[in-house]
């Protein structure tokens, strides 16, 4: 049997609000952006969920290893100094 | 530090209900089973568009023809989001659809039946929206991330199609002596199929014991058939409309239904070929497929020249 050449992966990114940030919501196959954009609104957007949205070729995402998680995040774990709840306030000191 | 076998590591954060993510390390038994129960329920989302479909071009208004086609575009929408996160597990969309041609993967044999009336469309989606509902609700809390956040995307849609399917049966039922038969008729008939679609009993389910241990499942088939019965029984008798099981009694003890034996040997030659409508359905599914071929690639033989138009020369 000859193998049909696929549509490309695109994964789906969509901002529900003006302000929001963009959420990943799956991925759809499509010949080019037009149609992945397309697919995209007819495939995660039937209910009014998206204000406007991404797609990216999904080969074009680079993601960090879990398996390399404890190493990769190492630097940041005993800079405790970056949260608010480091510092001590004095007393009675009022909207700080 | 000792180092843990993965296998181990794994299982840890299972129990700690923390979700496995396609780039994670997995057991290839635990791939293997998420493929073939994601890949199933996506060719039943896809094939279930057709009994429905058969009543598209006959529904008795233009409001529930509207509500038909939502609804079953909405079923192929199920199918494509579970069909991409089962190719997160790194199956291709091509191979999956050839398992489902050529036999190896299944789908759920509820839809091996056909629509014989309008009664059957409300039937559907009452009965068989309804027992999906069931175990989908379940399986929000599957272990796999892709997995769950398509079920939690699918359970949000779904009670509109009960809902719409339980409307067309009270609209039968308060209608002429002939259409109360009918959605009576519609009742019967599916009855049984739908409390098939959980599976079969505990004691015999071949895959349940290390998909509960995986969390791939969260309940057991038996305990979401009972929550199917029991939930359906109070809304037959609203609409006037008798179950047909004569063994089906409250039990005050158990606090649930105790329901009549199903019928396994219906049940396993429908899922080996021989219900009433399988050739067909598949036929169908090849043939829709084979015509769409010359679409898909001169889709690609467009995009392809246009990339070369953006290339300077
Ligand atoms: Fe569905
Ligand atoms: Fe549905």
């Amino acid at each position: 049997m000859s193998k049909e050449k696929q549509w490309p992966l695109w994964e789906v990114f969509i901002q529900s609000k003006t302000g929001l940030p963009y959420k990943h919501a799956g991925s759809v196959h499509a010949p080019d952006a037009e149609m992945a954009l397309q697919n995209a609104r007819d495939t995660y957007t039937r209910r009014g969920e998206g204000n406007s949205i991404w797609v990216v070729p999904s080969d074009a995402i680079i993601a960090s290893n879990p398996a390399d998680a404890e190493s990769f995040y190492e630097p940041s774990n005993d800079k405790i100094y970056r949260h608010p709840t480091f510092y001590v306030m004095p007393e009675g000191a009022k909207h700080i | 530090m000792e180092k843990k076998n993965p296998e181990d590591s794994f299982q840890v954060k299972i129990d700690a209900e923390e979700k496995i993510e396609p780039k994670d390390w997995m057991p290839d038994e635990y791939r293997r089973n998420l493929i073939r129960q994601i890949s199933q329920h996506a060719h039943s989302e896809v094939i279930g568009m057709q009994p429905e479909g058969n009543w598209i071009t006959r529904a008795p208004s233009l409001r529930a023809k509207a509500v038909l086609l939502a609804k079953i575009q909405d079923e192929g929408g199920h199918g494509l989001y579970l069909y991409s996160a089962c190719e997160t597990l790194g199956i291709s969309r091509d191979e999956l659809i050839e398992q489902l041609h050529s036999g190896k993967a299944k789908y759920s044999s509820i839809f091996n039946y056909p629509t014989l009336t309008w009664a059957d469309i409300g039937a559907v989606g009452w009965l068989v929206d309804g027992a999906a509902i069931v175990n989908q609700v379940s399986l929000q809390r599957t272990s796999y991330g892709p997995y769950s956040r398509a079920m939690i995307r699918i359970c949000k849609e779904e009670s509109f199609h009960q809902r719409q399917g339980y409307e067309i049966m009270a609209n039968m039922a308060k209608g002429t002596a002939e259409q109360k038969q009918m959605a009576q008729d519609a009742l019967n008939r599916w009855w049984w199929p739908s409390l098939m679609m959980f599976g079969p009993h505990d004691t015999e389910s071949a895959h349940s014991a290390k998909s509960m241990k995986w969390k791939i499942k969260r309940e057991s088939n038996d305990e979401l058939r009972q929550r199917f019965i029991d939930k359906t029984v109070q809304q037959a008798e609203v609409i006037g409309l008798s179950i047909p099981d004569p063994d089906l009694k409250w039990n005050e003890q158990r606090k649930h239904y105790d329901f009549g034996k199903i019928n396994w040997e219906e049940f396993t030659n429908v899922l080996n070929g021989n219900g009433p409508c399988n050739k067909q359905r598949m036929a169908n599914h090849i043939q829709a497929h084979q015509n769409g071929k010359w679409v898909r690639e001169a889709a690609i033989a467009y995009a392809e020249k246009q990339k070369n138009k953006k290339v300077p020369a």
